[in-house]
């Protein structure tokens, strides 16, 4: 089955790409019935031999390159921004030298099979995460912003005459929820929501053993919930939050339910209407896919009930010169010209991810996670923060060295050829709540191996020596 | 590796020179690096010369948070200041910053740096300079802010 998914990516890469005016796209839009089909194909859940790993590694160009003088390149800063494959890069090319043009504007024959392109990546990008409607599938340019249009849609109906978004009104007394662990982009937006509206904004904290402290999550979720926020998996400890729990208690007081699922979209199954959340949030670059195009998932009830984030060309309905009314999502949520390439390109990563199977690609980061784990842990003059074990924790291991500061060994390692990143990793908070000012950070990907868990050891091992601590 | 981490600011980052806050002070300002969270706290405190209008700079006292060339740059920066007169410390921040920000185009005056001459190394790691320049803009903040105080009635 591995042999077969690798096949057919070495496949894509291998087909010339030129200017192919007149074809129609490579994925044509699919029925909700071949969507559903398309899903279930390829997962087996095998592991991948190192075979696979070495097949896999070779769709990714920039693998092959050296760093800081002739060093092999041991990326492991993929929880930052992940490496694109061949099919991802030729998935652009072909839409750019071969059909480009304004997506849903025109009526001649490139706009049509632009806008093909772009509708059939939304279709698959919606099957791969469980979507039941491709329309839930709002194409914005990262993670950040489809937070922020969550939020600042919110505050626009708080200030909104129209009855359908009177249910998202926020006012004092009003309760939004959200987690010490976020990442910048799910903290922010919303204490900036509360401070516009007058809402409170609460927050879970985390446990010594860097799990949520749910202890207070009755007193927490309340009556005057409306919002609870948090990551799927954090992007610092790895820990994987209880999805399951937070959403049941959300519901029990009608609450929203929004999920950073930047972290964990790429790295595991996830399938929105399983989990039941409301809104997820996810990036293209994190996923193999092109920066510049991120996701946000939402229900098409709440979506259609609405007020737009951003507006202008496209998003519209009907307008006159002192007024407006809207599309129906997604385009009331997809003002101007769409980041189009990149969409294409998120389209063939998620084909990517699918053709492997994403429960072999958790089960191939879950092993290099343990092993990292395992072997980091033998540094006596080292501490994990983050989960020690591989139980509800992803491939993200950050990590302090008792005397180095993490930009010293960050520099080190980058010395060595190892690519992490270090610093509070756009977590400053959760950072504060352990009294550490930054770490380093490892986080895994499926083009990783245990040989490159070996070199960032070793390398962290030379960075305690340089400064006389090891 | 070795021409980022000389000996020099090992030594200064082990041991630091004059570290920690002190009365009294002109002018006290908090500075972070936003990319990794770094702080210092920084004191300054300037007196008027005997026989013209340029202070000298007789303390910088200061508390920080961070990496080796942040800790070790802020530490080299009060042995090159304390003592001086305000317009030679400034003019060596302005040799020290032009050659940080170089890209390792500049190597810099080592009769006007002293022991900075050996941050010339971070110049070619872009993400580092601004670990380099954290205690310096503190330092020149704080002189600011200490020359406006005195200049105000």
């Amino acid at each position: 089955m591995t042999d077969q998914l690798t096949a057919s990516a070495v496949g894509a890469q291998a087909d010339v790409i030129g200017p192919t005016a007149g074809d129609v796209p490579e994925h044509p839009v699919l029925s909700a019935a071949e969507l559903t089909a398309a899903q279930d194909v390829p997962v087996s859940g095998a592991a991948l031999s190192p075979a696979d790993i070495d097949r896999i590694r070779a769709d990714f160009p920039i693998l092959e390159r050296t760093v800081r003088d002739g060093k092999p390149l041991v990326y492991l800063d993929s929880g930052a921004t992940a490496q694109r494959p061949v099919p991802v890069i030729d998935a652009e090319q072909e839409y750019v030298t071969g059909h480009n043009a304004a997506v849903h504007r025109g009526a001649h024959q490139l706009a049509e099979e632009a806008t093909d392109f772009f509708e059939s990546a939304r279709q698959r990008i919606a099957a791969f995460i469980g979507a039941g409607n491709p329309d839930e599938v709002i194409f914005t340019k990262n993670a950040t912003e489809s937070l922020n249009l969550v939020a600042y849609s919110f505050g626009n109906a708080t200030f909104s005459d129209q009855p359908a978004a009177q249910r998202f009104k926020l006012g004092p007394g009003d309760e939004i929820v959200v987690t010490e662990m976020e990442h910048h982009a799910n903290l922010i937006p919303w204490q900036e929501l509360c401070r516009r509206t007058g809402a409170t904004l609460r927050w879970f904290k985390v446990t010594e053993d860097f799990r949520l402290d749910l202890s207070e999550i009755d007193e927490l979720i309340n009556a005057r919930t409306r919002v609870v926020a948090f990551t799927h998996q954090s992007n610092v400890l790895g820990t994987i939050n209880p999805v399951e729990i937070l959403v049941a208690a959300a519901q029990k007081v009608g609450a929203l339910t929004v999920l950073d699922a930047c972290q964990s979209v790429p790295h595991m199954p996830v399938d929105v209407s399983a989990l039941g959340v409301d809104f997820a949030a996810f990036s293209g670059h994190k996923m193999f896919g092109p920066s510049g195009v991120g996701v946000l998932y939402g229900r098409y009830d709440l979506l259609a009930a609405m007020p737009p984030f951003l507006t202008g060309g496209s998003m519209i309905e009907q307008v006159f010169i002192d007024h407006a009314t809207f599309a129906a999502p997604p385009a009331r949520f997809e003002a101007g010209v769409p980041m189009t390439s990149q969409a294409v390109g998120l389209g063939a990563a998620v084909d990517y991810l699918g053709d492997v199977g994403m429960k072999a690609v958790a089960a191939h980061e879950a092993s290099l996670t343990g092993y990292a784990l395992q072997q980091l842990s033998a540094n006596p003059g080292l501490r994990i923060i983050g989960p020690a074990g591989t139980v509800d924790r992803g491939g993200a291991v950050s990590f302090v060295v008792d005397g180095v500061h993490a930009h010293d060994v960050g520099q080190i390692l980058d010395d060595a050829g190892v690519q992490v990143r270090v610093g509070h990793h756009c977590a400053w908070p959760l950072h504060r709540r352990f009294g550490i000012a930054a770490t380093v950070r490892a986080s895994f990907a499926l083009y990783n191996t245990p040989a490159e868990v070996d070199a960032l050891v070793a390398a962290v091992a030379d960075s305690q020596r340089f400064f006389g601590v090891g | 590796m070795e021409k980022l981490y000389q000996e020099i600011i090992l030594d200064h980052y082990r041991t630091p020179h004059h570290f920690g806050l002190r009365d009294p002070f002109d002018a006290e300002v908090h500075h972070v690096n936003p990319t990794c969270g770094d702080e210092v706290t920084l004191r300054v405190r300037l007196e008027p010369a005997d026989d013209n209008d340029d202070p000298i700079v007789t303390d910088i006292s200061y508390e920080a948070m961070g990496c080796s060339i942040s800790q070790a740059s802020t530490s080299v920066l009060t042995d090159l200041a304390i003592g001086r007169p305000l317009s030679e410390v400034l003019a060596t921040l302005g040799e020290f910053t032009t050659m940080v920000t170089s890209r390792g185009t500049i190597e810099g005056d080592e009769d006007v740096l002293g022991d900075g001459i050996a941050f010339a190394g971070v110049s070619k790691y872009p993400a580092r300079v601004k670990c380099a320049l954290l205690g310096w803009m503190a330092f020149k903040d704080a002189a600011v802010q200490s020359v406006e105080a005195s200049a105000a009635p």
